[in-house]
């Protein structure tokens, strides 16, 4: 074995994995979410509690293990047992006072709570669960689906489903297998084997084999690693999953990520050491370049031609790689959780990166709101270099690469690639004039190469299971999968990750479960304040950078909002735009200017102020702001407005002709009264209401002086007895 | 070096910035050392972004342009509990405005400002990326999650009687 | 060298590699407008005016900031291309003051200028408009941050030529303003007062402290003497005002006009040049003698005095203690000249004319105030002022019949006029050193090795086997340079000329601002160099070409100030200087 690799497996074999293994120590493990969204949920009291049980119940075979976020936020804090020879079960909402019970009945009872698992089919204890990867698996019947025939077989011999759930399958990284048309693959848990097979009685000999007489089929059994191997082991069937496919978040609340032991069992760094074992830095280039991997920073500039600048337009020995961590998008939260969740993947991607340009030093910006993810990052980075993964003479293999962190300070500008360098350098963070691209002249006016956060992430998985089979996820023009953070009015709020070419629909409906209260569904905002809000005849719109674009909106870096019939539009288009008018650097003048003009018309409809004319403005100076800002900040500045004028124009004319707010959104087109039937005359609003224009004395019906009223709310949002309402 | 002029700025401040004197690019860390100021008096005071530029000779009114374009940085005190009410997408549509109100109608102050007490400060701030958890606001270092406004009164009253205690 | 070959309109281009779209369409006579573009500093690409098509390309691109490339086909001027230009402008003016008729800059203003060009007749997008303090607290360059369109070119030139680095962008998006650190006064400030910033402004964000109504005030006093004494740097640009010849100068006319101005009596700065030359001669003797203090650093510039008392306090005892000529003659008119004419000091008021904004502040200095109290020079007006005075008086500059300075403080030798010319100071003080040292006449009198343009010029000088290791630098980024080399000890200087402003007094920070339509930028090199060209022609045609051949100043010394360095031209022509705060972080 040559040397690289042989000494990676020796950092591998000196790690005491089995310690924490379930199934050959015998340990239990309550694995508790640790990330910024759980500890805002109260995880790490949860945590606290769990430790002050196992202590009192001097058992010494129960361990508690911290994890990243599972992207689950709505349902947080998530407390996972994992009990030996047993599916894992995961409770949602875990608070303090459920802690004891989940401790008496499953930890040390064997019975887990059903009441509180996290999703309701995994109330039913399967023998096996089975997964396909998605293949056009040419014997299948053209009505069936490679599950349902399976499903089919089974139910021929006589297998309940109740026994056996079968899922549609997904991209879960079972590498070169995934490859034709010829053979179906599946896994079968939890023994977790894969299988291989090419005709439907090879299907019906595994079924009798395995299921039936519960030994291992030996002949179509195959042996490969799994990119998510541990992903269905630890998750099992949960709905929210479905339909997703987890490449960089493939880690994220599985591991620990403090934990370099856990990450090197989960295929960490391997690809590091493949490459420095290789020694041909061309070759990765090439590799990323045939993977069509694009910038998910927003851009979706491709990666592989960014690294082939940076390594060949200038010949210069200091080069820099940079990871842009200022994720600056409101409702945007995809890095944190990467960062937070698997740090380490982010240091190994930017090391292959930095191999491959030539650069020795590399800098993650990121930013100062995020503590948590700093922390995790400042520990990997720490333990990498103690183990050889950076540093000097990484692995022996000669090359010397090391991290600094440098961190944000609140400016989403930042996070356009000139003001980050401008940022790194010490300076303000405005950006400048390109060309040059930093690939040529960047920080200090070196070579510098820069990708976000989850690109880096996507780079291990490129290298071990190759270009094919990331270029074979995905649609023509965008390969692989991407991460949106779903949010709003949507019932599984949190983080999502799916092949690019999934649709709207698919993400919204399928995996985010609907609208919220299962009010009537509006618009999705894609790309943050640079994208554009969808509306509803466009919800099969695909999900890739050329589709989002066509529709007004963008991918951006993966905030994605849901509106419902409540929200309005004009609003929203406001509330993007304030945003960007308040980022905005000041340099150059059409943003600086254009978007302080473009916000005061928005404020105009919004207090029934503006004329039809206003309308033809905001087009005019939002066109000329696209097309002359210095930045891409600027130029996309207006997108939210000019795609909420494209889609809902009848709403802003409403607004303009009738001052009205259909919504009821914009207070100063609404007013609120007492219905009289309902006011007990308890004179909370009275007192609250801060400019004192409540009449009506106790026990008597108040009434609003109208023409005293700012409409802040208050005496609405206090009312005990809904006794105000809003026209 | 500026070891023997007396500095207002703390030893290991002035230690730090020293270190970062000995590396390459030393007016680079001129946002760490500002972050790190923060950090301990609870905001930048021109004195010490006086004596910041002086130790990194880095010209003062570069400093000062840098402190005024990040908006994490303050160049005012604040109250000993600093209120965040995010005004992220996710908050903002879950209804953070009201929140906000309830906070300023509760505390008597608008956004930016301290109460007379030095106790509560109220300013909005950027997605802290809790985004599922909407509206949340942050006070100090603790995360308050799904606040509805009825709850602010609550909020403030525990803090209140914590300090009392 | 390489060529690219592109098509602008319509038209066939090949430049040089490297140059910019905006280089490129100017050599056919394509004139894309253009406001944050300055030519001599580095390029900003912010206020997006110049933006042209590129085939190609979605969004419009900066003409200023795109380097050309072989094969573009480029639109400079299309529908949308003025619509945008024009809703930029009108941007700008939206959030500016109403006040263009009072403004100082009215007709001469970069933003008026294009606003009338591009056709700003309506506001479209009118709202709020910034508000900020007046800053006047400096007494010579005064900023008005509600006229400010944040080009930059202020920042730009006071950090990449003068390497002050008051002024930076502060807070961000509508709010951003340039200011000095903690949005201090400028009064408050590292700022040295050279006015560079008044001179690159497009709009009036930056003007200096207008004292002509001070000055018309003693004229009109009927108890005050009034003596106007005019730098040689004047003469060189007074005529810009009337749109005449370069290259040329205006003495005459400059002394006519001032006697019609109704000034008493109408003196040469050149002549207390020549006095500089003896004093600064004298020291530098005496120290090359002693050893002590070397080099020793000219003083006659008084944005460089504010730097060196800002900037490098530890240099301080190498700056020669001479006043500088404008001081000494205001201090001989209070002083030999009273007595020559029987008046009370008190009763004769100094208004001295410069190319110079910071020489408004060193008039205020308490070291140049007389023992009775009251200061030396009265009134400080620069270029620009005198010509506004001028034709508000309704003088036609251009008809005006040459006449001659009044005597005994207005003859001078042709040293003196170079004085206004970076290198000048050098190039008159090695005339007289090389006589006093060696004893004999000097044959070649052009010291072409000190003329320093290009704004930073070493030489050593054989003066008959001493050797004198000179060095010139005007541009305070490039006295840096010099003072580092000093402070190392990398190289030992003798005497050491520094100058403030780039390209020296002739393009001080109160010069003449060339016409907008021109697109002549103060900084220009040509500019600067024809100027200079009027100094030295003077220069040339005079047969009085040493100051220490001056005969008004070997009057002075004999019937006033004794000899060089006495104790009572100690007294009266030198100063001394202190460590300013708030220090300057070089």
């Amino acid at each position: 074995m040559p040397e690289i690799l042989k000494k990676y497996g020796k950092i591998k074999e000196t790690l005491d994995y089995a310690s924490t293994d379930v199934k050959s120590t015998g340990i239990t493990v309550i694995q508790v979410g640790s990330a910024t969204c759980e500890n805002a949920a109260g995880a790490e009291a949860v945590k606290f509690e769990f430790q002050k049980l196992i202590n009192a119940s001097g058992r010494d075979n129960i361990v508690i293990k911290q994890t990243g976020c599972t992207g689950r936020c709505s349902q947080e804090p998530i407390v996972g047992v994992f009990a030996p020879d047993n599916f894992p079960v995961k409770y949602k909402q875990v608070t303090v006072d459920k802690v004891a019970e989940i401790f008496q009945s499953h930890v040390l009872g064997g019975t887990p709570v059903v009441s509180l698992m996290l999703d309701k089919n995994t109330n039913i204890i399967y023998d096996h669960i089975i997964t396909f990867c998605e293949t056009n698996y040419e014997k299948r019947p053209d009505h069936l689906e490679l599950s349902e025939l399976f499903q089919e077989r089974l139910a021929h011999h006589g297998i309940s489903n109740e026994r056996v759930r079968v899922l549609k399958g997904g991209n879960i990284g079972l590498s070169r297998f995934e490859d034709d048309d010829q053979h179906a693959v599946m896994i079968v848990f939890p023994e977790n084997v894969i299988y291989r097979y090419e005709t439907v009685e090879a299907m019906d000999e595994i079924i009798k084999e395995h299921i039936i007489d519960k030994t291992i089929n030996q002949k179509y059994l195959i042996h490969t690693e799994k990119l998510t191997e541990e992903y269905m082991k630890f998750y099992g069937d949960v709905s929210f999953f479905n339909k997703q496919s987890r490449i960089t978040l493939r880690n994220c609340g599985i591991i620990d990520p403090e934990n370099i032991t856990d990450y090197i069992h989960a295929q960490g760094f391997k690809a590091l050491a493949l490459i420095l074992e290789k020694n041909d830095p061309e070759w990765i280039i090439n590799e990323i370049l045939d993977s069509g991997l694009r910038g998910r920073g927003g851009g979706g500039f491709p990666v592989g031609a960014k690294w082939r600048n940076t390594r060949t337009l200038k010949q210069d020995p200091i080069k820099y790689v940079i990871c842009n961590a200022d994720e600056g998008d409101p409702g945007a939260f995809m890095d944190r959780s990467a960062l937070e969740g698997d740090p380490f993947s982010i240091i190994e991607g930017m090391t292959i990166g930095a191999f491959s340009m030539g650069a020795s030093k590399g800098y993650l910006y990121i930013r100062a709101e995020y503590p948590l993810a700093i922390a995790r990052i400042e520990n990997a980075i720490k333990i990498a270099r103690e183990y050889g993964f950076l540093g000097k003479d990484i692995l022996g293999s000669g090359f010397d690469f090391d991290l600094e962190i440098r961190l944000g300070a609140g400016a989403f500008v930042c996070g356009e690639e000139t003001a980050l360098i401008h940022s790194i350098e010490g300076l303000r963070g405005q950006p400048r004039i390109r060309p040059p691209y930093p690939s040529l002249s960047g920080l200090w006016g070196h070579p510098t190469c820069i990708n976000n956060v989850e690109t880096w992430a996507n780079i291990p998985p490129i290298i071990i299971y190759g270009a094919e089979w990331f270029n074979r996820i995905g649609t023509v023009g965008s390969k692989g999968t991407k991460v949106f953070a779903l949010a709003g009015k949507v019932k599984n709020t949190g983080l999502i990750e799916v092949p690019m070419g999934t649709t709207l629909r698919e993400v919204i409906f399928d995996i985010g479960g609907g609208v919220f209260g299962d009010n009537q569904f509006k618009a999705v905002q894609t790309g943050g304040p640079s994208g554009g809000c969808i509306p509803e005849h466009l919800i099969d719109t695909p999900i890739d950078y050329e589709s989002l674009k066509e529709v007004g909106s963008m991918m951006g870096s993966g905030g994605m909002i849901v509106l419902d019939h409540t929200d309005c539009m004009v609003q929203t288009a406001r509330y993007f735009l304030e945003f960007t008018q308040d980022e905005s650097c000041g340099k150059c003048l059409p943003c600086r200017e254009g978007t302080l003009r473009m916000l005061e018309i928005l404020e105009r409809i919004t207090t029934g102020q503006a004329v039809m004319a206003d309308l033809d403005k905001l087009y005019r100076l939002g066109n000329m702001i696209k097309k002359t800002s210095l930045c891409g900040l600027g130029q996309s500045a207006p997108n939210p407005v000019l795609s909420a004028i494209e889609n809902f124009r009848e709403e802003f004319e409403i607004h303009i002709k009738e001052h009205r707010c259909p919504t009821q959104k914009c207070s100063k087109l609404i007013s609120y009264h007492v219905i009289a039937d309902k006011c007990t005359g308890c004179t909370l609003c009275a007192r609250r209401c801060p400019v004192l224009c409540i009449t009506g004395g106790r026990k008597q019906v108040h009434e609003i002086i109208q023409s005293q009223c700012i409409k802040c709310g208050e005496c609405f949002n206090v009312c005990k007895f809904d006794a105000i309402q809003k026209i | 070096m500026c070891t023997n002029k007396k500095y207002t700025l703390s030893d290991e401040i002035v230690d730090y910035i020293n270190e970062c004197l000995s590396k390459e690019h030393p007016e680079s860390y001129l946002i760490a050392i500002l972050h790190k100021v923060q950090g301990i008096y609870g905001f930048l005071s021109e004195i010490h972004l006086d004596e910041v530029a002086h130790l990194l000779q880095v010209p003062t009114a570069n400093v000062y342009g840098v402190a005024t374009f990040y908006h994490y940085f303050r160049l005012k005190p604040r109250g000993q509990f600093a209120i965040s009410v995010c005004m992220g997408t996710a908050c903002f549509v879950k209804g953070a405005d009201s929140v906000l109100t309830s906070f300023k109608s509760e505390l008597g102050i608008d956004m930016g400002e301290t109460t007379s007490d030095g106790l509560f400060s109220l300013e909005g701030t950027r997605c802290i990326g809790v985004c599922a958890l909407a509206p949340v606001v942050t006070i100090n270092d603790r995360v308050y999650s799904n606040v509805v406004s009825q709850q602010v009164s609550q909020i403030l009253n525990e803090i209140k009687a914590a300090e009392r205690v | 060298m390489k060529y690219i070959n592109a098509v602008i309109d319509g038209l066939s281009v090949s430049v040089e590699e490297g140059k910019t779209i905006m280089e490129a369409a100017d050599s056919i006579g394509s004139h894309v407008p253009r406001l944050c573009f300055h030519p001599f500093l580095s390029t900003e690409g912010a206020c997006r005016i110049c933006v042209v098509d590129v085939e190609g390309y979605n969004n419009h691109l900066p003409a200023c900031a795109t380097k050309l490339q072989d094969g573009m086909i480029i639109t400079t001027n299309s529908p949308s291309l003025r619509e945008t230009r024009r809703d930029l402008v009108e941007l700008l003016l939206d959030n500016h003051p109403k006040n263009c008729l009072t403004c100082e800059r009215d007709g001469n203003c970069e933003l008026q200028n294009l606003s009338y060009k591009l056709g700003v007749r309506e506001r479209l997008f009118e709202g709020w408009r910034k508000e900020f303090k007046f800053d006047d607290s400096n007494v010579s360059v005064l900023r008005d941050a509600e006229k400010c369109i944040l080009c930059k070119r202020c920042v730009r030139v006071c950090s990449e030529i003068q390497g002050v680095h008051n002024l930076s962008q502060m807070y961000r998006g509508v709010q951003t303003v340039v200011s000095p650190a903690f949005m201090a006064p400028m009064d408050e400030s590292v700022c040295i007062k050279c006015g560079q910033c008044i001179n690159v402004c497009p709009t009036a964000a930056f003007i200096e402290r207008d004292e002509t109504d001070k000055v018309w005030e003693a004229i009109n006093d009927p108890n005050k003497f009034v003596v106007v004494q005019t730098a040689p740097a004047i003469r060189s640009a007074i005529g810009e005002g009337w749109d005449m010849p370069y290259s040329t100068s205006w003495t005459g006319k400059t002394v006519t006009a001032l006697r019609r101005l109704g000034f008493d009596a109408v003196f040469d700065t050149d002549f207390t040049a020549d006095l500089t030359i003896m004093e600064e001669s004298h020291e530098l003797m005496e120290r090359l003698k002693s050893g002590e203090n070397l080099p020793m650093i000219t003083s006659c510039s008084p944005g460089w005095i504010n730097f060196v008392e800002h900037f490098y306090p530890e240099l301080l005892p190498n700056v020669s203690s001479c006043k500088s000529p404008m001081q000494m003659l205001s201090t001989l008119a209070k002083t030999y000249y009273a007595e020559k004419m029987h008046k009370d000091p008190k009763d004769i008021y100094v208004v001295a004319v410069m190319p110079c904004v910071a020489k408004k502040f060193e008039a205020t200095r308490p070291e140049h105030f007389s023992p009775n109290g009251y200061p030396y020079t009265d009134a400080v007006l620069t270029t620009r002022e005198l010509i506004w005075m001028i034709k508000a008086y309704g003088i036609d500059f251009v008809k005006l019949h040459e006449d001659e300075f009044d005597v005994p403080l207005g003859t001078s030798s042709g040293a003196g006029d170079i004085f206004g010319a970076t290198g000048g100071v050098m190039e008159a003080a090695l005339r007289t050193a090389y006589e006093k040292i060696t004893g004999e006449s000097i044959e070649n009198l052009t010291f072409t090795e000190v003329r320093a343009v290009e704004g930073l010029r070493e030489a050593t000088i054989d003066i008959k086997g001493t050797l004198v290791n000179v060095a010139v630098a005007n541009g305070l980024n490039n006295a840096k340079i010099i003072l580092e080399k000093v402070k190392s000890g990398e190289k030992q200087f003798h005497l050491i000329e520094i100058m403030a402003c780039p390209g020296g007094c002739v393009n001080g920070g109160g010069q003449p601002i060339p016409h907008v339509n021109k697109f002549i930028y103060p900084l220009d090199k040509d500019l600067v160099k024809k100027r200079q060209q009027a100094l030295y022609t003077i220069d040339e045609a005079k047969t009085l070409r040493k100051s220490h051949e001056n005969p008004a100043i070997l009057e002075l010394y004999k019937e006033f100030l004794e000899a060089p360095g006495s104790h009572i031209a100690h007294e009266l022509l030198h100063t001394t200087y202190s460590e300013k705060s708030p220090k300057g972080i070089k």
